[in-house]
């Protein structure tokens, strides 16, 4: 499991605070704490307390912050294009990145297809296009056929193309989380080699009252699914552990007793 | 039609160890040994690249084999009594690459010689013989927790590889050879998940995973072969894919197993159809080795001077492209 540590995000207090006050430690210490516990990427997000003008110089001050503690792959998190072009050329001189996100829709996917060629870095692929968020299996699977093929007609490894089925809140939508799972099976079946599927967890609990066992359930069925990568809080010890124990069940790991330990000497 | 890329692309390669140390490493062998850095299955050439060709050890006792088979005792000659001179035929005549030292007079059952005495075997070992050495332990753990600390002492600064630890038993010699500075060999009884379970042991008490080396137990020819290669293969197929806790270099005692078996020692009396018993052992021991081969071993610990030519022969031609 790709882990992808979702606590770099302005939209958190203590980040949010320290972007205003351009304070590099709590993003530093956030980092640290996010790949100690288990993440193997790290999602940077300015958040929107920043004004919209000022977003690419905050991205690449972020970025630099957090690339001074850690050459870990970083997802350089944020729709408009000339934002993640500075969070890449600030990440890509000493790590790997990833460009979270693209659409489906043609006018995005083109242009960030070139900027995933141009810096060689991975790219999440949303199920969303010119129609808004597909919410059918088939309206996903197309999108996602969309954006394979573009990273293929742009010379773009498949391998490194997650695409993401976006799952909706089940307190607003209860049908999203078993439209996601079919999703992720046909995600997987697209190519040889397959593209990467990954979730953005928190979404599914949003605004309910039992959050962290809703995202832990759903995670631990999302890999029984084939989800490869998931971008979540690594903080959340249990959710780690049941993470690590499905992956275990699925047989992606050889058992031994320590294997909770195991998985995490293991990155 | 062109046929498909069926290639495989694995993520990860198996530890490279290396055993004995040279002057220059504060030790007094005139060779070193490395295995492991396989990038692919076994002599995948075409997948990735295979560093290092597999070592033939040769096993030599402190004290007189008097169980082995005539055959077997024969091909060796007179050497069997001093285990010094013993080691110096295996490098001198017999083409060893590495020494393996079994002390099996230290078991209460078989003669029960004290630790200091199993020590000064070791330097006798070590003065007649500049390859590099394993040291095995009787396997009575009670006498192995006493016997191989001061083997281990007794061999600082020479990077042995010494063993066994088990899951039950792995924290004297653990904190031996990583006090003496030797590589270690972590023992599993055919069983996958322990392999793994001693070395996440032997991790958390600090010895750097680099240094170890897997023994997941041997079967002979005939006897338990398929478990143990679907086994060994099963954790190479793991190291490949990223599994750093099962990235461990393996080691086969293929002499001790294949002459257990009653194709390599019963006599041409008993057995009149199957032949003349001289190289039918040695025939027996050089098949278990190579199948073992294919399944990714590192080192092989043999006994017959005929089966370790040939092993070596076989090595040579399957690393070639």
């Amino acid at each position: 499991m790709i882990v992808i540590g979702e606590r770099i995000n302005g939209m958190f207090t203590s980040i949010g605070d320290a972007i205003a006050a351009k304070d590099k430690k709590p993003v530093q210490e956030m980092a640290e704490k996010q790949l100690a516990a288990g993440a193997d990427v790290l999602d940077i997000n300015v958040g929107t307390r920043v004004p919209k003008a000022e977003r690419p110089e905050v991205m690449k001050w972020l970025v630099e912050a957090t690339r001074e503690v850690t050459n870990a792959p970083l997802a350089i998190d944020n729709p408009n294009i000339e934002v993640v072009r500075a969070g890449l050329e600030a990440a890509c001189s000493k790590g790997p990145a990833i460009i979270n996100s693209t659409t489906g829709a043609q006018d995005k996917l083109d242009p960030f297809m070139d900027l995933a060629k141009e810096f060689g870095t991975g790219i999440i692929g949303l199920a969303i296009d010119e129609n808004g968020i597909a919410n059918t299996v088939d309206g996903k699977v197309e999108i996602g056929m969309r954006i394979v093929a573009a990273a293929m007609e742009k010379d773009v490894p498949v391998e490194e193309v997650y695409l993401d089925p976006i799952i909706l809140p089940v307190k607003t939508d209860q049908t999203s989380p078993k439209v996601t799972l079919e999703t992720i099976a046909q995600f997987k079946m697209l190519s040889d080699p397959p593209p990467r599927v990954v979730v953005g967890l928190s979404n599914v609990s949003q605004q309910a009252a039992e959050r962290s066992l809703i995202n832990r359930t759903f995670l631990v069925m999302a890999i029984a699914a084939g989800m490869d990568a998931s971008i979540h809080d690594p903080l959340d010890e249990v959710l780690m552990n049941e993470m690590i124990t499905a992956e275990l069940l699925m047989n992606k790991s050889i058992y031994s007793d320590s294997y909770l330990r195991a998985y995490m000497q293991n990155r | 039609m062109p046929l498909p890329d069926a290639t495989e692309r694995w993520t990860m390669a198996i530890n490279e160890v290396t055993i004995g140390a040279g002057p220059d490493d504060g030790g007094t062998r005139k060779s070193t040994v490395r295995v492991g850095g396989e990038k692919a299955l076994p002599y995948m050439h075409f997948e990735g690249p295979t560093p290092n060709r597999t070592v033939v050890a040769m096993e030599v006792w402190d004290c007189p084999p008097a169980d082995w088979a005539p055959s077997l005792v024969d091909a060796l000659g007179d050497v069997v009594n001093s285990p010094a001179e013993w080691a110096k035929a295996c490098e001198e005549k017999f083409g060893a690459e590495m020494i393996c030292l079994t002390l099996k007079g230290a078991h209460p059952e078989f003669g029960d010689a004290s630790p200091d005495d199993s020590a000064a075997v070791v330097k006798s070992v070590l003065a007649a013989t500049g390859l590099p050495l394993i040291i095995w332990g009787c396997d009575h753990d009670e006498k192995d927790n006493l016997v191989l600390p001061k083997c281990s002492q007794a061999a600082a600064g020479e990077r042995c590889l010494i063993g066994t630890i088990k899951d039950d038993n792995y924290k004297t010699l653990t904190a031996a050879c990583l006090a003496d500075g030797h590589n270690l060999i972590g023992e599993s009884p055919i069983d996958i998940n322990i392999a793994k379970q001693v070395n996440i042991l032997a991790s958390d008490m600090g010895f750097p995973l680099e240094r170890m080396v897997m023994f997941p137990s041997t079967g002979a020819l005939g006897y338990g072969i398929e478990y143990v290669y679907s086994i060994q293969e099963r954790g190479r197929l793991a190291a490949l894919g990223g599994d750093k806790m099962m990235a461990m270099p393996v080691i086969c005692q293929v002499g001790q197993e294949a002459w257990r078996a009653k194709e390599a020692k019963a006599t041409a009396e008993e057995f009149p159809q199957w032949g003349n018993e001289t190289d039918r052992g040695a025939l027996w021991e050089m098949t278990t080795a190579v199948t073992l081969l294919q399944a990714g071993a590192d080192i092989i610990v043999m006994r017959h001077p005929k089966a370790v030519a040939a092993t070596k022969k076989v090595i040579a031609q399957l690393m070639k492209d």
